[in-house]
């Protein structure tokens, strides 16, 4: 089986969200980046395959040489072998495109991208790759299993969960629960020491123009002081909320 | 032309997004001189519809309609949006239809763009206000492409009355065909789901303990409200992963969202930003959530929630 796991490279979960260049560019200063941690999951839960189902994963990501510490990390988490495609990614239609084509012509199995990345929150890239290739598609997915070519998967739902089963080549929108925080794999030493000598491979990217452009940033207006209200004072509480705020 | 909506329903009834995407539809459709047509599926009575300024509903039958699937309903979507000659399509921010949306811009060669804010500011190109960096930014957006899919937030418009007379049209549509198979569903009835609630009360490691959630549960059947939870709680196991909120669990769009107990770590604050009004209950002062929240009292959780149970089941019954 083969299987391909979409990584962006994003800022840290804690970092402070400054822009540049009046308002077009994320301010990159003191921030450290991760793999998004929706496409962690679906790493993890790909290298499990790998070693109970002998499967071989490859990991991929549409970015400039500075994604390169990320995708080490993915090899030394256990994935076989990266993909570079050397090209800025300007939106998720542009990522989508160049990824979906590499699809084309490896014939992944399985295909897995967190259902959003922590950075833009377009939670499209699965989706449009599952469209573009049209394959059988599931988002938000919590638990997978593959066997005989047959997959069986739930998907979360507004208020609960529903189990599908399908048949692949198959994307999967991962996020929390596909795997548990505590299972994410933490690289040690000879994991890191072979992911050096890993293949990293570099592509030009694909002719292709984006569907949108993001024109600039702004941060949300700053909100006002707390009101505090003293704890054997809860009549005051109800009543802000229900005459000044107007909630209930 | 016109601009086209996908009004979500379940078991016959719309869910409350179908108003809020009717509401934003109207407006749009007003500002660009168009009517609004709304899609269902399986939805027999649309009446409703009419309150919200639809002028056409669009039902689409046949037995795929009976459960949800984002292949075939986006492959139905789009039949209907390239019949009318639409170039903009208004859907949802639930999990279906952000299921469903990118399969729907492929189908019509469209450009998505989703947690949209506002009305486009601009119509040449059509610029549109969203929201990212997880709600710690907003950032404004241009699509290069002549047909747009607009994914609005949650509790981001509002619901606005417009009073029209919808008429209604039964359409069957060519049915993709698709390998994948609802095997079962498992929800939770008679409860209120965190995507729905105007107001969600949320619990943190300040209750100490699985056994103290009643409290929380107390608080949000007296408010009607969905229950949630911060991350360390779900991933000690005291409540399930469903209720987990923030960057990593699920966004809150609430009216109302009341924290008892959360510290409000950055990425506790960033899933519920988008909620309008913060009430955050803490025996720490130092608690990060108190910066973010727009009503606060300093005090112990276990003294504090009692008695604001009982003074708000007098409020309710008054």
């Amino acid at each position: 089986m083969k299987i391909l796991v979409c990584i962006s490279n994003v800022p840290d979960t804690t970092s402070k969200i400054n822009f540049v260049n009046s308002n077009t560019e994320f301010d990159t200063q003191g921030v450290q980046f991760i793999i998004n941690p929706n496409d962690e999951f679906g790493l993890t839960r790909a290298i499990w395959m790998q070693q109970k189902q002998q499967a071989e994963v490859t990991v991929i990501t549409v970015g400039d040489s500075s994604c390169e510490p990320t995708l080490r990390k993915c090899l030394a988490i256990g994935a076989d072998k990266a993909i570079r495609i050397d090209a800025e990614p300007t939106d998720g239609f542009f990522v989508a495109k160049q990824i979906a084509e590499i699809c084309k012509k490896e014939s992944y199995d399985l295909i897995i991208a967190g259902r959003e990345s922590i950075d833009h929150n377009g939670g499209m890239v699965p989706g449009l790759i599952a469209g573009m290739l049209d394959y059988e598609y599931i988002t938000n997915c919590i638990s997978l299993e593959i066997d005989n070519g047959q997959a069986t998967a739930s998907r979360e739902i507004d208020g609960g969960k529903e189990v599908v089963t399908s048949e692949i080549p198959l994307v999967i929108g991962s996020q929390k629960g596909l795997v548990e925080e505590s299972d994410l794999i933490i690289p040690n030493m000879r994991g890191i020491m072979q992911a050096r000598k890993k293949p990293l491979e570099v592509m030009a990217p694909l002719d292709v123009s984006s569907a949108s452009k993001t024109e600039s940033f702004q941060k949300p207006a700053p909100k006002g002081e707390v009101k505090l209200i003293a704890p054997d004072d809860i009549d005051t509480l109800i009543d802000l909320l229900h005459n000044e705020a107007k909630v209930i | 032309m016109a601009v086209i909506i996908y009004t979500e329903s379940e078991q016959g009834s719309f869910k409350k997004v179908a108003f809020e995407i009717a509401s934003y539809g109207k407006a749009l459709a007003d500002q660009t001189n168009q009517k609004l047509i709304a899609v269902t599926f399986n939805q027999a009575d649309s009446s409703e519809l009419g309150n919200y300024g639809v002028d056409q509903v669009v039902n689409i039958t046949g037995a795929f309609t009976e459960s949800f699937s984002a292949k075939k309903y986006a492959a139905a979507i789009a039949q209907v949006t390239k019949q009318h000659e639409s170039s903009l399509v208004v859907v949802s921010s639930s999990a279906d239809s952000k299921y469903l949306a990118p399969l729907l811009a492929v189908k019509l060669s469209a450009s998505y763009t989703s947690n949209v804010v506002a009305l486009p500011e601009s119509k040449e190109p059509l610029t549109l206000k969203r929201t990212c960096f997880t709600n710690k930014a907003l950032s404004k957006v241009t699509s290069n492409q002549a047909v747009n899919i607009i994914g609005l937030s949650s509790n981001a418009f509002g619901i606005i009355e417009t009073q029209t007379s919808p008429k209604q049209s039964e359409v069957t549509v060519d049915e993709v065909s698709s390998t994948m198979k609802i095997s079962a569903v498992e929800k939770v009835t008679g409860t209120i789901t965190i995507a729905d609630a105007d107001v969600v009360v949320s619990g943190g490691r300040g209750l100490k303990g699985p056994e103290n959630w009643h409290l929380i549960e107390d608080l949000a059947a007296t408010l009607g409200a969905a229950t949630a939870c911060s991350k360390p709680v779900s991933d000690m196991g005291w409540r399930p992963h469903s209720e987990h909120v923030g960057q990593t669990g699920k966004p809150v769009a609430s009216n109302l969202y009341i924290a008892v107990g959360v510290s409000g770590a950055i990425q506790h604050l960033a899933g519920i930003n988008a909620s309008k009004v913060k009430v955050v209950i803490n025996i720490d002062p130092e608690a990060p959530f108190f910066k973010a929240a727009d009503y606060g009292i300093v005090g112990d959780a276990f003294e504090v929630l009692p008695k604001l149970i009982e003074k708000l089941k007098a409020f309710k019954a008054a």
